[in-house]
């Protein structure tokens, strides 16, 4: 998923826009209570609940079927629909021991792809995050002449596709990285020569106009006073950064961690291009884009992969679902 | 996996965490001990180049260096060949209309059902759990939702039983199971519709929270004038939710037409289904066309770029303001 940004400061909107988010069903009591409110619901309720729901149930569906499919024997997936559950009953936990366990060379061993998405997706929020809050932290509080200029010219980046920088960062990266790489293998032998580094890397270049974009919103809401006061104290720009603006930023470091993670977890193309394919370095969503170019027809399988897959972004989902839309939020405008 | 493999793996997480913190460390220790004169500029630097120096090497070199490629052979030398098959080749061609095809249909659908839900949902009872399962497709991978719909337009030839679901309905109907991904033009409205179950949820979350700051009393006092509630909505809801709109289909559009796994994922591109971002992908790295690669990339650059720009000058007017 992409989500460019667009304009609007985060800061103090984001409480309200959270409990927008969230707490909807508890519109305040004086909404409620008016003879407005009343009315509107009489006439809007019936049609609107039944769209609603219908929009709802066709959203669910393919999802729902996958799931039901994932934990049925493998015969039965390949020749009865789902719906059909309760004609065709069978239930087995098989399709999800074979995907991660199995060891036979033409089973898909998504374990190792586990690990390497875990991998991939921590370190690729963590840099850009720190390397996003120190850049929003100079220019929103270093005063330096073009700040303004160099500020658009950062969230213009933007503008650039991924597709325009794969060509040239890729010979970049054999040229420069690929030494280092090789020096790191013969150093410790045991890390692979084909390591994470050049995902990691590519990751968090891509994660900084939209991150120092964020981060700056809310970084430069905090007030004056309390940086005044901490220099007056005799703190350094180091001190004030890890110990005024980190803590007062986490909120909105953290949606923008969780949304990161999130982007880089799902991410295709970087790891396609950067992570060369193997056990060593690629995420499962490239396991799973393989398995379904040359076992398109495994069922059985392609539905217990695809269930794992989703399962840790959509743990981090339910789990921080208020904080994730309020990261959403912030690169929203209100109106 | 052996248990060195992953004893390895974990080696390098720790490894690469280690290592950055520890040159993210240094770099703030320094800037603190910075001889007094010229410290502001240590400063600044210490705080900014990390970022600017990433930026310059995965982006703005990059992006520079494409342009250059796309006006060169394999051989490097310059020519004008790569747009020429870009705009001549039908195959090429297809690919940029179906880009067309998917910026059209993608915002414009996603925004509407997506307002329409916000609306419908509005102040009723469990908003909360209606709006979580229209917003979950954003937290699946657009090679998990490829899977999911791959699924759906399954298909298995007449007489057998069918196990997708689009399938099944047809037969159940009385018609003939369809390949649905191989027929051409229809394969391509049924990627799309992929990319709309994903980006509805996205439209519905951002336009419900705008809808909640259209003031109360507006709407009320439209209805004390006797309007009807589509013409409140018309009236007042949609143009107090104008920004907010133009944010969505923007954005939307942006993420569109860099749209890449699904084709992936779903067609490979076969059966006249690739559009720009996929076929850069197979040209730059599958038939290393990197000049053709590179003019695709460049043709994406210029269709995302108005719209970016669009951003820039309200952003520009922003910070003129504060």
């Amino acid at each position: 998923m992409s989500i460019a940004p667009a304009d609007l400061p985060i800061g103090k909107d984001g409480d309200s826009f959270q409990e927008a988010a969230e707490g909807a069903t508890s519109a305040s009591p004086e909404v409620v209570g008016t003879k407005a409110a009343r009315v509107k619901k009489r006439l809007t309720s019936r049609t609107a609940t039944i769209v609603s729901l219908i929009i709802a149930i066709l959203w669910t569906i393919p999802t729902f079927g996958l799931l039901v499919s994932s934990f049925r024997p493998a015969e039965l997936v390949r020749n009865t629909g789902w719906w059909t559950i309760f004609e065709n009953p069978g239930f087995t936990l098989d399709n999800y021991a074979d995907v991660l366990f199995s060891t036979s060379s033409s089973a898909p061993q998504l374990g190792a792809f586990i690990i390497n998405s875990i991998a991939i997706a921590l370190v690729g929020t963590v840099i850009p995050l720190v390397l996003a809050t120190m850049a929003a932290y100079a220019f929103a509080w270093i005063k330096f002449p073009g700040s303004n200029v160099l500020f658009i010219i950062v969230f213009a980046l933007q503008i650039v596709p991924l597709q325009m920088a794969l060509v040239p960062l890729l010979q970049f990266f054999s040229t420069f990285l690929r030494p280092i790489q090789v020096w790191i293998h013969d150093v410790i032998p045991i890390i692979p020569e084909q390591n994470y580094l050049p995902v990691w890397l590519a990751h968090s270049m891509f994660a900084l106009p939209l991150a120092i974009f964020l981060l700056h919103n809310f970084i430069s809401e905090i007030p004056n006073d309390i940086i005044e006061a901490a220099r007056v104290d005799g703190a350094t720009h180091s001190q004030i950064f890890l110990r005024v603006i980190l803590p007062l930023a986490t909120p909105a470091i953290a949606s923008f961690a969780i949304f990161q993670f999130i982007w880089v977890w799902n991410d295709l193309l970087v790891a396609l291009i950067f992570s060369g394919g193997t056990a060593d370095v690629a995420p499962l969503t490239q396991r799973l884009a393989e398995m379904v170019g040359s076992r398109g027809q495994e069922w059985e399988r392609l539905t217990a992969g695809a269930f794992i897959s989703m399962l840790i972004p959509l743990a981090v989902f339910f789990g921080l679902q208020r904080y994730f839309v309020r990261g959403l939020l912030a690169g929203s405008t209100k109106g | 996996m052996r248990t060195a493999d992953l004893l390895g793996k974990f080696l390098q997480i720790g490894l690469g965490l280690a290592v950055f913190a520890a040159i993210i460390g240094l770099i703030l220790f320094f800037i603190d001990k910075a001889p007094k004169r010229g410290r502001d500029y240590w400063q600044l630097v210490g705080f900014l180049a990390p970022a600017m120096i990433f930026l310059v090497i995965g982006l703005v070199y990059p992006a520079l260096r494409t342009s250059v490629l796309a006006f060169q052979t394999n051989n490097g030398d310059w020519t004008f060949d790569n747009f020429v098959w870009a705009f001549t080749q039908p195959a090429a061609l297809r690919t940029l209309l179906n880009t067309v095809i998917w910026v059209a249909i993608v915002p414009l659908f996603s925004t509407a059902v997506g307002l329409a839900y916000a609306v419908f949902i509005d102040k009723s009872r469990g908003e909360r759990y209606y709006k979580v399962i229209l917003f979950m497709p954003i937290a699946i991978s657009f090679v998990g939702a490829g899977i999911i719909w791959r699924f759906v337009y399954e298909y298995r030839s007449a007489g057998r039983d069918q196990i997708g679901l689009l399938n099944a309905l047809v037969v159940a109907a009385g018609g003939d199971p369809v390949q649905w991904l191989q027929t051409d033009p229809l394969n391509t409205f049924l990627l799309i519709v992929v990319m709309i179950w994903i980006q509805t949820g996205f439209a519905m979350v951002l336009l419900s929270a705008a809808i909640k700051g259209v003031p109360t009393e507006q709407l009320e006092a439209a209805q004390l004038d006797g309007t009807n509630p589509w013409q409140r909505f018309w009236n007042v809801t949609v143009p107090g939710i104008r920004g907010s709109l133009v944010v969505v289909l923007t954005t939307i559009s942006i993420a569109t037409l860099k749209v890449f796994d699904i084709v992936r994922t779903m067609t490979a591109g076969n059966f006249n289904t690739s559009v720009v971002a996929n076929e850069m992908f197979t040209q730059a790295f599958r038939a290393s066309e990197v000049g053709r690669g590179s003019a695709l990339a460049l043709i994406l650059f210029l269709l995302v770029a108005p719209i970016v720009i669009y951003n820039v000058n309200v952003l520009r007017k922003q910070r003129e303001i504060r």
